[in-house]
């Protein structure tokens, strides 16, 4: 359903919503992986990325992202000033992705201490983004809703579990989707949630034997 | 929200309401949130439009590539043309001011677009300041611009890439002439007719940027987005009637759209973007962005 409210608007930095709006918000998407600002990170830029993205800013909206800067910041500007200073070390490269992948398209390879994740996404148009593959499992959320994802041991009831310590906490479940790369390997986590989740919730999940790692991505959208 | 503009008129018209009411009330029940919750994000929306016109105005604002910026403050500033001291030179100059600001990665609305967003704060901003009309106004007309810019994406597309320019400049312009009519004191009838003359003047209109960047020929299509909004408010309120309805309009921008050659749509391949000057400049100018 169309708000008028995604006609008017969003408030954000120019020049594009898909080149410069879409992809800070696919930074922040990818600064969420490692809970907090990379101290270095990759960005293989594909196809109108690559081509016109210099132009658009994207390379600094992408960066502004990982930073935290959202796409109405004005920071995002200068955001390869302050990446230096605050030193994230960042490096681009232009390359060719999967022929199917969608033209406004980035793979981020991001390292914070001891975390390290992959993920892949593309700018739809007016700002909005879709995620489809990070570490190696193919995955699909928008950043429309807060999200948590997770990686868990392959055991019975770990779906049950999760939803039960998400429903303690008073949230709604909007989807939850499981992926995972073969039978009996890790269990890939997307749940997207329609209110905002407190640390507390993640750090339970974090708390349970079986899961590996879980991080929270705040919503990205207005 | 509505998917014809021609149920909305009916219904508002039926109910004694104006076409803001209605959008209003509609989102309201849409997303759940109340007709004042609205009613303030347009209002920061606003804010943002303003601050936007006042930066743009200076003239110190480049792009990245330098191939646009400082036009605005020659209109402020510059040698007087046959439209010198109207509310249209002054709409001209916002309309530009606001696109400079976006090439420079400043902060605006994107409404319908990033491209498009100098349409709507330099038609709506330049007539209230012309006829001291106050915020309630303004923010109103913003609902009744959502409402037809969400009838377009139902019916159309507000994307350049999609339905070339006339879906982003031309659907910027036809927002901003219903939502002036109304503003102005237009029933909803004529807003539906401000807002079709408006978009049958954009229609076929290519998407065809320089280099693949939002700057040239996107800063004056705003500019001319606005002359063709206030085309279509200055004839729907003196009574004219477009002939073939404005949902009719709508829908076959939409069908244009997907009948254009890619070429015509945000890749660069033609039009301005192809000529022998569009591609010698963007191909200087990329490479003077490499270099800074």
């Amino acid at each position: 359903m169309v708000s008028l409210l995604d006609i008017i608007g969003p408030v954000m930095v120019g020049p594009s919503s898909s080149h410069t709006a879409g992809a800070c918000r696919i930074g922040l998407l990818a600064r969420g992986l490692v809970g907090g600002t990379p101290e270095k990170a990759k960005l293989e830029l594909h196809g109108s990325f690559a081509r016109t993205g210099e132009g658009h800013g994207t390379d600094k909206a992408l960066v502004g992202g990982l930073m935290g800067f959202r796409p109405d910041d004005e920071r995002l500007r200068t955001a390869l000033e302050i990446a230096e200073k605050e030193g994230l070390d960042y490096r681009f490269e232009k390359t060719t992705l999967d022929e199917n992948a969608h033209p406004n398209t980035v793979r981020l390879t991001v390292e914070r201490g001891d975390r390290h994740a992959v993920m892949t996404g593309s700018s739809l148009g007016a700002g909005r983004v879709l995620v489809t593959d990070i570490d190696g499992y193919p995955v699909e959320f928008t950043g429309n809703s807060h999200t948590i994802v997770l990686v868990a041991e392959d055991v019975r009831g770990s779906i049950a579990r999760i939803a039960q310590l998400i429903a303690d906490e008073g949230l709604n479940i909007a989807t939850l989707r499981l992926t995972r790369k073969e039978r009996g390997g890790d269990a890939f986590m997307v749940v997207e949630i329609d209110e905002s989740p407190g640390e507390s919730l993640r750090d339970q999940i974090r708390a349970l034997p079986w899961v590996r790692w879980a991080f929270r991505l705040d919503k990205v959208s207005a | 929200m509505y998917k014809s503009l021609a149920d909305a008129i009916r219904d508002a018209e039926a109910r004694g309401i104006s076409l803001s009411e209605l959008a209003l009330e509609t989102e309201s029940k849409d997303q759940g949130r109340t007709v004042a919750d609205i009613r303030n994000a347009l209002q920061r929306a606003l804010d943002v439009m303003r601050g936007a016109v006042a930066q743009g105005m200076v003239g110190d604002l480049y792009s990245a590539s330098g191939l646009v910026g400082g036009d605005a403050a020659k209109l402020r500033l510059g040698p007087a043309g046959p439209l010198a001291g109207t509310p249209f030179r002054d709409i001209l100059a916002r309309a530009l001011a606001v696109q400079e600001v976006n090439a420079a990665m400043g902060v605006i609305v994107a409404a319908p677009t990033a491209g498009g967003a100098g349409v709507l704060p330099a038609v709506l901003t330049g007539l209230a300041e012309a006829r001291h009309i106050g915020d309630d106004a303004l923010v109103s007309a913003l609902a009744v611009a959502g409402l037809i810019g969400a009838v377009i994406a139902e019916r159309a597309s507000l994307s350049g890439a999609e339905g070339g320019c006339q879906a982003e400049t031309g659907a910027a312009a036809a927002m901003a002439a219903g939502a002036a009519t109304e503003m102005l004191g237009g029933t909803p009838s004529q807003v539906g007719h401000a807002t079709a003359l408006a978009m049958q003047g954009t229609l076929g209109l290519v998407c065809d940027p320089l280099g693949g960047l939002v700057e040239l020929p996107c800063v004056f299509r705003n500019a001319t987005g606005s002359a063709i909004a206030l085309t279509g408010i200055e004839l729907a309120m003196a009574g004219v009637e477009f002939k073939i309805p404005v949902d009719e309009v709508i829908d076959v921008m939409g069908e244009i759209g997907k009948s254009m050659d890619v070429r015509y749509r945000e890749t660069a391949g033609g039009g301005l973007a192809a000529t022998p000057t569009g591609r010698r400049l963007a191909k200087e100018r990329l490479v003077q962005i490499k270099r800074s």
